[in-house]
């Protein structure tokens, strides 16, 4: 039997607002334990929340960034459980009225966009972090860092709209691409700040009905969320293959061992005994508060990319690489603005800049090449001042030691040697003293080329017009 | 002349007559506890040498001339669910019993800023779970009146230390009657305001939706003027009313030439003892001969109000009270692992009513209950609300009964927990509708106070003050303190 896989995604993303949901500690990643808390944040007796409007305005703006419509009239409830890093043992949530409903985002997945539905997206607060002694199997004892307790999340939640792990992963990049360019979120998944749990299940293909879903939690990188994924499809195949039953479950995902282990089964599910939150008020919002956000909302990636496609004539695959960030599309812009061609400029960026922020762990927003700076050099190239390969070494130089392209050319001597009659000579002398590779050439050997070229670009340091050796390395060894 | 025997307001004009100073009014006040405390029980925790401290400085501010409010210098109790920064608060529960918050309650940050004196935290029903003040976990106080019986609860330290002499006034907090009970039956005059017009930042909470706080006075003014310095706004509190505070004492002389008093036959319950309804029934003919309209009002969800505040408490005690599991402050219990912390923490922290009311309200928003139980109440809830509107479409203000007989017997009640649930009977329905509701001394019977309940729309307190004000002036009950024996 061919079974059809179902995908749900539940992604927490902490908002980075510079204070906490409901009071006024800020939201710093680290920090000395249990420094960045208040009576408030510790749940002491008698304190009460108060809502932070910027997670509110942070919520809108996500929510409209997904396509979702906005409450009106939304409210928080209490999810009562217990547990040593929650100090009141109830997570103050939304329930039934979240601030955003009904959205979607689009994907694109082997050259093909599919769209993902948005269920919701809701605010809450965050717990702390406990920090054991061992294992947690085995620890004698856990502390509680507080410092968490009370950062602002959302929480978005997916349609069952996902049908393989690629997808996920597509899925994801998408979420963190959109929170970043609306700039609710540092997306970083290392600290925390974007989670994922994923819920998946499988029918036949052809059925209407979903098959009984595991929830998968404890996934740390959008690749485990694939490799989760992928696991645990091909367990559940397995199990039904052989005709058995899926259990209902909350399932870890062991990223050392690339396996999912049981949590809970749905009998030990916990009853969270949401009602409403009595020390909120409800939230209204109304529509000129809406529009107000949406006339603020930046131009997200989709929007970004058709218009990069349009303007620039650049590929589809470019143009998704390039807008998949808002910093990497900005030096994109900056380039263009600074008389870059397009394709180059994305070549550029896609290769040698990734490829050296990638090196030194850098985000492109402290790249220490400016934007015209690596135009400039980009210019050299057209012009035919330095080769393309050359330029390698000079961008190299210019990350290095900050200089301009043109005052590394100069220094270096990097100039490309394009006189005809001074190549000519070097291209004769190399073919004097290389009988061999002419033989072999003569023999039809038109490998032999590439060594003669690789010779003249070690006699020229590698500064020869690489067309022009072609051409005349030809002409010689044919007579023509 | 015994200064703890006098009101506020006359307290306050022989200090800024500097007659006495507020050293001489403390000390009083301070000395008339040395010598029935050990009686009467009203306080968890005493604090002397701050309150002489505190008195210390008013008097100092007298002597540079400098302007001073009304409360200035003149000792009051707070209920001990209100947190005191580097003051014991212990909500008389063992699982509380050496929590010294680190912070202070708006209300304990505005009468510091009133330049009050604070004589001490007074006892309650643990967690202000009760009517009676027998469900403290430390210690039963008595009524000042009779001390075989109760003063009511669950602020019932906060209303004996005031009849009996020990503060000049007092906060409670009242979530289905526990202020104007204890008022009722300690004979002083009690006041649960409009829901959200004093914070509640730094109260410990019982049932968030259902809690307010208020205070306790000798004499309908010193009820107005003590309602005045803790009123108010409060970023702090989300559920805080913005509106101005007027000054409470402004319209006490008005009269009630004209006011319509709403009778609601509803809360006139069968079992009520004669003397009090007839005291009721006395005090309304009063008001109408001083020129009030009565006007006879039915509200016909009142019966239903009982069973909702018990789910609707009880739920939110439920979530409130999961706090205290031992891991970040409070008792904590033995366990071999987290789980059985948490549940020997709770066993023994918590007495038994506390954990009848977490049971309660679990049960009641549980999945396949909730709609049955939590849902059916907020409904009804709203119901409630509408026969206030409706009411207060027609009348002013409403009269009733506080409670349907007079203080009872310590251990009378404690072994069945519904009879004890039916003495809040006429109380929990403001709550419930969030409206401000007054006790105020009405009669005698058999020597026990009897407690009038003057209820009005939102906000209508200075008009409850209004009502209040004209009946206890043709009256002498405010100008009777119970007697009590002295012990040195």
């Amino acid at each position: 039997m061919k079974f059809e896989t179902v995908i749900g995604l539940e992604v927490h993303t902490e908002l980075k607002t510079a204070s906490k949901i409901f009071c006024g500690c800020t939201t710093e990643f680290g920090g000395d334990q249990n420094t960045h808390v208040c009576p408030v944040c510790l749940g002491l007796p008698g304190v009460l929340p108060v809502l932070n409007e910027k997670v509110l305005e942070f919520a809108i703006r996500t929510g409209l960034a997904l396509n979702c419509k906005i409450s009106h009239y939304s409210k928080f409830d209490r999810k009562n459980y217990y547990y040593p890093d929650l100090p009141k043992n109830f997570q103050t949530s939304q329930y039934d009225l979240p601030i955003c409903e009904g959205g979607y985002l689009d994907i694109e997945v082997g050259g093909e966009t599919k769209r993902i539905g948005i269920t919701r997206v809701h605010m809450e607060e965050d717990a702390g972090k406990l920090v054991h002694s061992g294992t947690i199997s085995n620890s004698e004892y856990a502390l509680v860092d507080y410092n968490r307790t009370g950062v602002p999340l959302l929480e978005i939640v997916s349609e069952p709209d996902i049908r393989t792990p690629e997808e996920a992963k597509a899925y994801l990049e998408k979420i963190k691409s959109i929170l970043s360019y609306i700039d609710v979120s540092d997306c970083k998944m290392e600290e925390g700040s974007l989670r994922c749990d994923a819920n998946i299940s499988l029918r036949p293909v052809g059925q209407e009905q979903f098959g009984t879903k595991a929830e998968i939690k404890n996934v740390n990188s959008f690749k485990a969320v694939q490799r989760a994924l992928e696991y645990e499809q091909e367990r559940q195949e397995e199990v039904l293959s052989e005709g058995g039953r899926i259990i209902q479950e909350t399932r870890t995902w062991d990223d050392s061992r690339g396996v999912t282990l049981s949590m809970r089964n749905k009998e030990q599910a916990q009853d969270y005994r949401y009602f409403p939150e009595p020390d909120l008020v409800p939230i209204v919002v109304d529509s000129e508060q809406i529009e107000a956000i949406r006339r603020s909302l930046p131009e997200l990636p989709d929007a970004r990319k058709a218009r990069i496609m349009k303007e620039q004539g650049l590929s589809a695959y470019d143009a998704e690489v390039i807008t998949a960030t808002r910093p990497m599309a900005d030096y994109f812009d900056a380039l263009i603005a600074a008389g870059a061609e397009a394709k180059a400029a994305a070549n550029w960026l896609m290769g040698e800049v990734s490829k050296l922020l990638n090196a030194c762990s850098l985000d492109i927003r402290s790249c220490p090449v400016p934007p015209a700076n690596l135009a400039e050099m980009i210019a050299l190239i057209e012009k035919g001042t330095i080769s393309g390969k050359i330029a390698k070494t000079v961008f190299e130089a210019m990350w290095n030691e900050g200089k301009t392209a043109p005052v590394i050319v100069k220094e270096q001597g990097l100039v490309q040697m394009s006189d005809e009659g001074e190549l000519g000579n070097i291209v004769e002398a190399v073919i004097a003293a290389n009988p061999q590779s002419v033989a072999d050439f003569n023999a039809g050997k038109e490998k032999a080329v590439g060594f003669l070229v690789g010779q003249i670009m070690r006699q020229t340091k590698g500064r020869a017009n690489p067309e022009l050796v072609n051409r005349l390395l030809k002409e010689k060894l044919t007579g023509k | 002349m015994d200064l703890f025997r006098l009101k506020a307001h006359e307290l306050q004009q022989k200090l800024f007559r500097r007659e006495v100073s507020a050293v001489e009014i403390t000390q009083s006040v301070l000395a008339r506890a040395d010598k029935v405390d050990s009686t009467i029980q009203s306080f968890i925790t005493r604090t002397p040498e701050a309150a002489l401290a505190q008195a210390k400085r008013v008097d100092e501010k007298l002597a540079r001339g400098e302007a001073v409010s009304p409360l200035a210098g003149i000792p009051g109790a707070l209920k001990d669910n209100m947190c005191t920064k580097g003051v014991k608060t212990t909500c008389a529960s063992k699982i509380l019993a050496n929590f010294v918050p680190p912070y202070d309650a708006t209300i304990t940050e505005k009468l510091a800023a009133a330049d009050a004196v604070i004589v001490g935290k007074a006892n309650l029903d643990e967690f202000a779970m009760g009517s009676s003040t027998e469900n403290s976990g430390f210690f039963v106080t008595r009524n000042p009146w009779d001390t075989d019986r109760v003063p009511g609860g669950s602020s019932g330290g906060s209303g004996a230390a005031v009849a009996a002499g020990e503060a000049i006034w007092s906060l409670g907090s009242d979530t289905g009657g526990s202020i104007r009970l204890p008022a009722a039956y300690c004979g002083v005059v009690g006041l649960k305001p409009t829901y959200g017009r004093v914070s509640r930042y730094g109260l410990v909470a019982y049932a968030s939706s259902l809690d307010q706080i208020g205070p306790f006075a000798r004499d309908v003014r010193d009820c107005a003027l003590v309602l005045g310095a803790i009123s108010g706004h409060d970023r702090r509190d989300s559920t805080s009313i913005n509106a101005p505070v007027p000054d409470y004492t402004a319209k006490l002389e008005s009269g009630v030439k004209g006011l319509k008093i709403g009778l609601p036959r509803e809360y006139f319950v069968a079992g009520m003892q004669p003397e009090v309804e007839a005291a009721i029934r006395r005090s309304i003919d009063e008001l109408v001969a001083m020129g009030a309209e009565l006007v006879e009002v039915s509200m016909p969800h009142t019966q239903y109000a009982l069973a909702t505040y018990y789910l609707i408490a009880t739920a939110e005690a439920s979530s409130n009270l999961g706090r205290y599991d031992g891991v970040g402050f409070g008792h904590r219990g033995e366990g071999s692992d987290i789980v059985s912390m948490y549940k020997r923490s709770r066993a023994e922290g918590f007495g038994p009513e506390v954990q009848r009311r977490i049971m309660l309200g679990t049960y009641a928003l549980s999945s396949g209950y909730y709609d049955a139980y939590y849902l059916k109440a907020l409904k009804v809830r709203t119901l409630i609300k509408q026969d206030f509107d409706r009411a207060f479409g027609q009348v002013d203000v409403l009269i009733a009964p506080i409670a349907p007989t007079t203080a009872f017997k310590i251990g009378e009640k404690v072994e069945d927990p519904l009879a004890m649930y039916l003495v809040d009977v006429c109380t929990i329905p403001s709550n419930l509708a969030g409206v401000p509701a007054l006790s105020l001394p009405c009669g005698f019977a058999d020597g026990l106070p009897i407690g009038m309940q003057i209820i009005g729309p939102h906000l209508s307190e200075a008009t409850l003050l209004q009502v209040a004000y004209t009946f206890e002036q043709a009256h002498d009950y405010h100008k009777q303190l119970a007697a009590i024996r002295e012990v040195d």
